[in-house]
């Protein structure tokens, strides 16, 4: 169990994170999702003690880490451009942990060599243990680099941005690997990364940052199904965003009624695409199409509601369903809607 | 069309092999070979014979001497100062990386006259040393801290803008495995840094060896005793013993070249590390 109190972090004037608080349970994968500059390198960094917080407190399995020196945290930290050694070999390289124990609590070389290959097959690199690291693909180094810090068996691995480098396709296949990794060996990790995608698909929690504080924690459900903010909806992206006004705790936007806590004056509301419901045109039109296309099983809407404000649709379109034209009047209702003040 | 462009380029490269041997042979062996023609212009007997005097074996000596102590003197200085400077932040920094340049910024002759202002006996610290009978100037103390001077700069200079490059992180990854801030030093910066280390120091060594104006300042020309083999070299050249002359500056030559051949030794030794390990 890790837990972050209120950690605080300047460099000069400049607040990279202000009172962040945060605990990660065992065995738990957990995501720092941002946009870059918001703090996630720096606030992993302080985790793996690379880093001293100017405030806050950091507590390893129930014991004060704060003022612990990296070298005893028994952390993993995967770098973003991996820090491999580049004059040892890949199985020097992976052995460095280990080596560098006290003599008392070192592996004799013959361990050292076991589990040298033992975790070279585990990261599929059986076979590349003499080369060095210029010698390796993106995706090769990335995994010296993961085995490298597995060989200590630390309690919390980092990743920053580890799939940041690679090309697609080795990107994809090496988050669903890593996510299995996590499980089979029952570790407890943490990973940076911007893109959302990524986020709700490996990550147990996902912790949405933004500016240095911690926006929302959640799990990808939660995330998506109930932004907290108006940065977490923009930032997962999927999401329209449209002018209101409350009073007295009704939202009125485009002539619908939506119950809302924000408090009176100008609003902002989220609607994603699939939350709007097509109604019969006849009981009273709200909005006009612009645009339709299909979308394998779903049509997509681009709609100008009667206020004038744009919106995009996603509907289930039935095989062989007629696509309404260009200028037709519709009567839309939205499902849900999430309503915040202006000024947020 | 391709295959004329290719002519063209093969011309180009031509012309510029060719310029460079001309310009090696006209500006580097030509020199050279006239020091060891003038050497031996009365034959290898006279060669023999000036080198065998008591103040040639002198200067030899302690021109060695010199280097042997300034040289590993400014290896750990230079050394100290680049990781100093590449893996920490301090206040000050960018102070010390300029004053790291000084020496040669400012003529050598101004460095020994600095040494003399500071050490001699009517300089600042002179009359102390006078009390402590301990002599500086004109003695090999004085001709060890000017060399010293003038030749720190040289591993530093090739160290900080490689540490630089090569940045802290793999540092940051030795130290969250559990290495201590020492075993990270011999097991991660310096192997990284090893082979600039070694030109830093073959630069060092071969000015250490062959400073003349900083080093004629504060020795005194004391034949014997405080004469280095450049300013040998000079003394003897300024007698007419043109002979004597060339037959030190052509040891002093030899110097040089056993010290590229032993370069050129250890990277034909480590040639495949070499190779895996320089970038592409
Ligand atoms: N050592 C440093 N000195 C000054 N500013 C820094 C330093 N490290 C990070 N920052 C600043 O802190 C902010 C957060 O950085 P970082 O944690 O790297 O963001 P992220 O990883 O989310 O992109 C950035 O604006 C960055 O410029
Ligand atoms: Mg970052």
């Amino acid at each position: 169990m890790i837990d972050l109190q209120q950690i605080h972090k300047t460099f000069g004037a400049f607040t990279a994170l202000d009172h962040v608080s945060l605990s990660i349970p065992r065995g738990r994968m957990v995501a720092l999702l941002g946009p870059s500059g918001s703090g996630k390198t720096t606030l992993l960094r302080i985790i793996a003690g690379l880093e001293h917080a100017d405030g806050g407190i950091i507590r390893l399995d129930g014991q004060d880490a704060t003022d612990l020196s990296a070298r005893d945290r028994r952390i993993g930290f995967v770098f973003q451009h991996y820090a491999l050694f580049r004059h040892m070999t890949v199985a020097d390289n992976v052995a460095f942990g280990l080596k560098v124990r006290p003599r008392d609590s070192r592996p004799s070389k013959d361990e050292i060599r076991e589990r040298v290959s033992t975790l070279l097959k585990l990261v599929h690199l059986d076979g590349l243990a003499g080369r060095y690291p210029t010698q390796l693909s993106g995706g090769q180094r990335q995994r010296v680099a993961l085995a490298r810090a597995l060989a200590v068996e630390p309690r919390l691995l980092l990743l920053d941005e580890p799939f940041g480098a690679l090309d697609a396709q080795v990107r994809k296949d090496l988050r669903r690997w890593m996510r299995r990794l996590h499980d089979d060996m029952g570790l407890t990790s943490v990973f940076v990364t911007h893109d959302q995608e990524e986020a709700l698909e490996l990550a147990d929690d996902v912790v949405v940052m933004s500016h240095g504080r911690i926006e929302q924690i959640g799990t990808p459900a939660d995330i998506y199904d109930n932004p907290a903010t108006p940065f977490v909806y923009q930032f997962l992206g999927n999401a329209t965003r449209l002018a209101a006004t409350v009073q007295g705790g009704t939202a009125h936007l485009n002539g619908w009624q939506i119950p809302a806590t924000a408090p009176d004056g100008a609003a902002v509301a989220f609607i994603r695409p699939h939350d709007w419901t097509l109604e019969d045109a006849a009981a009273g039109a709200n909005a006009t199409l612009r645009h339709a296309s299909v979308l394998g099983s779903s049509l997509r809407l681009d709609v100008t509601l009667e206020d004038g404000q744009d919106i995009e649709v996603d509907i289930r379109r039935d095989a062989g369903q007629a696509v309404p034209a260009a200028g037709s009047a519709l009567r839309l209702t939205p499902n849900r809607v999430a309503v915040f003040p202006a000024t947020a | 069309m391709s295959k004329r462009s290719l002519r063209d380029h093969s011309a180009t490269r031509l012309s510029l092999v060719a310029l460079t041997v001309v310009i090696v042979l006209l500006f580097l062996l030509l020199p050279l070979a006239q020091v060891l023609q003038q050497a031996f212009a009365k034959g290898p007997a006279v060669f023999w014979h000036s080198l065998q005097g008591e103040d040639p074996l002198a200067a030899i000596r302690l021109t060695l001497l010199v280097a042997a102590i300034s040289v590993p003197l400014n290896l750990v200085f230079g050394l100290a100062a680049s990781w100093a400077i590449t893996k920490f932040d301090f206040p000050g920094k960018s102070l010390l990386v300029s004053l790291i340049d000084l020496p040669f910024s400012v003529s050598p002759v101004i460095s020994g006259l600095i040494y003399v202002l500071l050490f001699g006996a009517h300089g600042f610290l002179g009359p102390w040393l006078i009390e402590h009978n301990l002599k500086i100037i004109f003695a090999v103390p004085g001709i060890v801290l000017a060399t010293v001077f003038v030749t720190f700069p040289f591993v530093a200079r090739e160290l900080i803008p490689l540490m630089e490059e090569q940045g802290r992180e793999e540092e940051e990854a030795a130290l969250v495995l559990g290495a201590s801030g020492w075993r990270t030093f011999w097991s991660v910066t310096l192997p990284n840094v090893k082979w600039a280390l070694l030109y830093g120091v073959l630069l060092c060594n071969a000015r250490a060896m062959g400073e003349f104006g900083a080093v004629s300042v504060v020795s005194g020309h004391v034949r014997g005793l405080t004469n280095t083999m450049p300013l040998h070299v000079e003394i003897l050249y300024n007698e007419y013993d043109f002979v004597g002359a060339f037959a030190v500056a052509s040891v002093l030559a030899l110097l040089a070249l056993v010290t590229l051949g032993i370069k050129s030794a250890v990277e034909w030794w480590h040639r495949d590390e070499l190779a895996a390990t320089r970038r592409h």
